[in-house]
């Protein structure tokens, strides 16, 4: 059924609402060499959060929140993270992307201890919808305590001529990109009482969060969510969309859909992709709730079960 | 040391007295001030901060009582943390459940509250609840078979009455109809059949003490459960002796009255865990398990008769007899339907082994007395057997029994 109660997301400092769409850019500035450079400021803290109403967690946290912030960039940018450890263990971010052995944020290249910080620097590609988590041992307990976030590299219109009307759709900032309405959602979960089990499921962390408070959506404005799977223990994790079916782009690596017209996807740990569907045009849905959530029933009734509340665009 | 006082020395004791009676008064409030101004000290000062390595607090929730009806599930759960707890959410079948809990808040060490689940229970199938703490710990209630929980009503307890009175009083009366045909019995059968009683007896008093520590080992760590087994059973042993030696060493009408209370003691005990075993649909009751347990008891009825073979004691104490030996069978079950705790249950138990532990004394000193040849009457042929056939046909129709 359902969680009881709320959570005080004031005390937790982050929201799941706003968390869908608050995209961290970073600060964008020229290179020497006119090329663009995109900063990012990530801190590692310890931070208790009360991840179902009442239940609290001692988190491991990236930026005081769980999931890190939704990093994002462009194709083809150099990119810069500065990664600050004040958590109480040593911490890395190792990214999902191209980059050099120096810069993987494993054991002896670039994991930090406490009160220590590393520059993580290198390009932006390829374009897809990544992540990025702490790679310090041992692994699950770095994973699972909450250290991961999203990082999507928007591709550049300019490099993908055939697509460039896809492309352009992709990208953050762009006109036609501000007709999407895009989110952020990872799929996580928590074992509280440390048994190797998860008691509670979630996507963004709070269980039933979505459930409690739907997501708005307009109807005639097409849907576009980042999706990752972060889940420790379990080997799978499922995204079903209820009475509608979707485009998926397996990693987001590609601007045409690697599965088309679906209504189930599965992704293992890490695995990540793009959803991208609609309830006006042909489907011409009706307004109302529509449910989505993992199709491991299990996992729905312990947390991880949301509703989009679809209404008409206010003219 | 003996040599009178003189008057002087007496006044200045008269004088004393009062005087001592206040240094006495002093010398009670002076340990008690150190002990107040020691946990004055404990909280003012507290030491014990150098202690705090940021471990969350030791939590516990033992679940008391389950009943299952048209509106769902309600559990009563104990609180036995170090600190008071907070049940955040709950789970039925690994899904997170609405409930509402009586009364709501944080449950302090001891405590109890009822938590009450709107949950769509299925009849004769296992259920399971989890309930999480504000920390995140869990705590798993196992609901083995769900049946519904039974309700005060005159026909369910004149049932529960009839099947008590069959497990209870009707055995003790079948053996103590056996009454007239022992009478003529000689020395050497006298000798035995106080010995199969003492053989039953001990069999009880095992089997009492087993069970109650299984019971207590379930009840909330706050009750202590194998202490309070041990000193409930000292407790109930040496009171009786006391009250029994009081005119002297129980012999006749009057032991068998012991022996008649300790076997009842413990079938009260037991009564309690048959009911609360039905009540939990733990069990069923099938007509072959009630003809069992009647079997079983039928050596009871001998063993109370066995004392007042030689006295001529009125009709009205044999019923007398059966009543107190049976009927808290009836008793119990009442009770363990329909308010029942693990911890009550070991506590009647234990009460019942130290009666028992009584009582086989009791008959062990009549057997040595009444066989006129010492201790060395216990290693007779007839002494050996009758322990050996009270414990066998204990034990034995025992397996009709245990499951």
């Amino acid at each position: 059924m359902i969680t009881v109660g709320e959570v005080d997301n004031e005390r937790n400092g982050f929201d799941p609402t706003a968390m869908l769409t608050d995209w961290d850019t970073g600060i964008l500035s020229t290179l020497p060499d006119g090329r663009r450079l995109r900063t990012f400021e990530v801190t590692a803290e310890d931070k208790e959060i009360e991840i179902a109403p009442g239940v609290m967690f001692p988190a491991w946290t990236f930026n005081g929140r769980v999931p890190g912030p939704a990093l994002r960039a462009m194709e083809g940018e150099r990119l810069r993270i500065v990664f600050r450890n004040y958590g109480s263990h040593p911490h890395s971010m190792h990214f999902h992307g191209i980059h050099a052995a120096r810069m993987d944020g494993i054991p002896g290249a670039g994991l930090i201890g406490p009160g220590e910080e590393f520059v993580y620097e290198f390009d932006a590609k390829p374009f897809g919808c990544h992540l990025y988590h702490c790679h310090a041992l041992p692994l699950a307990r770095h994973i699972h305590k909450g250290m991961y976030g999203l990082f999507v590299v928007d591709p550049d219109p300019a490099l993908h001529p055939d697509l460039a009307d896809a492309a352009r759709s992709r990208l953050l900032g762009s006109p036609e990109n501000a007709e999407w309405q895009e989110m952020a959602m990872v799929m996580n979960a928590f074992d509280t009482n440390f048994d190797g089990e998860n008691e509670f499921y979630a996507c963004n962390t709070i269980a039933h969060c979505y459930a409690k408070k739907p997501i708005r959506i307009v109807r005639n404005r097409p849907v576009r969510i980042y999706l990752v799977n972060i889940t420790e223990f379990d080997p799978i994790n499922s995204f079903h969309l209820h009475a509608n079916f979707f485009d998926y782009y397996d990693q987001g690596t590609t601007l045409t859909p690697t599965l088309k017209t679906v209504d189930l996807i599965m992704q293992c740990q890490a695995q990540r992709g793009i959803l991208e569907f609609s309830f006006g045009d042909s489907q011409d849905h009706e307004a109302g709730l529509y449910m989505f959530h993992a199709h491991q029933s299990e996992f729905t009734e312990l947390g991880w079960m949301g509703m989009f509340d679809v209404v008409e665009a206010v003219s | 040391m003996n040599e009178p006082l003189t008057p002087g020395e007496l006044n200045a004791r008269a004088v004393d007295a009062p005087v001592a009676g206040r240094f006495v008064l002093l010398w009670i409030l002076m340990p008690l001030a150190v002990l107040a101004a020691a946990i004055w000290w404990l909280i003012a000062a507290n030491p014990l901060a150098a202690f705090d390595n940021g471990a969350p607090p030791v939590e516990n929730l033992t679940v008391e009582r389950t009943i299952l009806d048209q509106s769902g599930l309600r559990l009563l759960v104990r609180a036995g943390g170090s600190e008071q707890m907070v049940i955040a959410q709950v789970q039925v079948d690994a899904a997170y459940w609405e409930f509402s809990q009586e009364p709501a808040g944080p449950i302090e060490r001891g405590d109890t509250a009822w938590v009450n689940l709107p949950f769509p229970w299925i009849v004769g199938e296992a259920h399971r609840v989890t309930f999480v703490t504000s920390t995140g710990a869990t705590f798993e209630h196992p609901i083995p078979v769900a049946v519904p929980t039974p309700v005060v009503t005159s026909g369910n307890l004149m049932s529960q009455a009839v099947i008590g009175a069959f497990v209870g009083i009707l055995p003790v009366a079948v053996g103590l109809m056996f009454f007239p045909a022992l009478r003529g019995a000689g020395p050497a059968t006298m000798n035995f059949l106080l010995a199969m009683t003492i053989g039953l007896l001990g069999f009880l008093l095992v089997d009492a003490l087993v069970e109650s520590l299984e019971l207590a080992a379930q009840s909330a760590a706050i009750f202590q459960g194998p202490v309070m087994v041990a000193l409930a059973a000292a407790a109930s042993f040496l009171l009786l002796m006391g009250v029994s030696r009081r005119e002297g060493r129980p012999a006749g009408l009057a032991l068998a009255t012991y022996i008649a209370l300790g076997i009842g003691l413990h079938n009260f005990g037991e009564g309690l865990a048959i009911g609360a075993a039905f009540a939990a649909g733990a069990a069923g009751l099938g007509t072959f398990l009630v003809m069992g347990f009647t079997l079983h008891n039928i050596t009871e009825g001998i063993g109370i008769a066995a004392p007042i073979l030689k006295v001529r004691p009125p009709l009205w104490t044999f019923a007398g007899l059966a009543l107190l030996a049976g009927g808290p069978a009836v008793i119990g079950m009442w009770i363990g339907s329909l308010a029942y705790a693990p911890q009550w249950s070991a506590l009647a138990l234990a009460v019942g082994a130290g009666a028992i532990l009584q009582v086989v004394i009791e008959v062990g000193l009549y057997l040595i007395r009444s066989s006129g040849r010492g201790s060395s009457a216990l290693f007779s042929p007839p002494v050996l057997a009758g322990l050996a056939v009270g414990v066998g046909f204990m034990y034995a129709t025992a397996m009709l029994v245990k499951i």
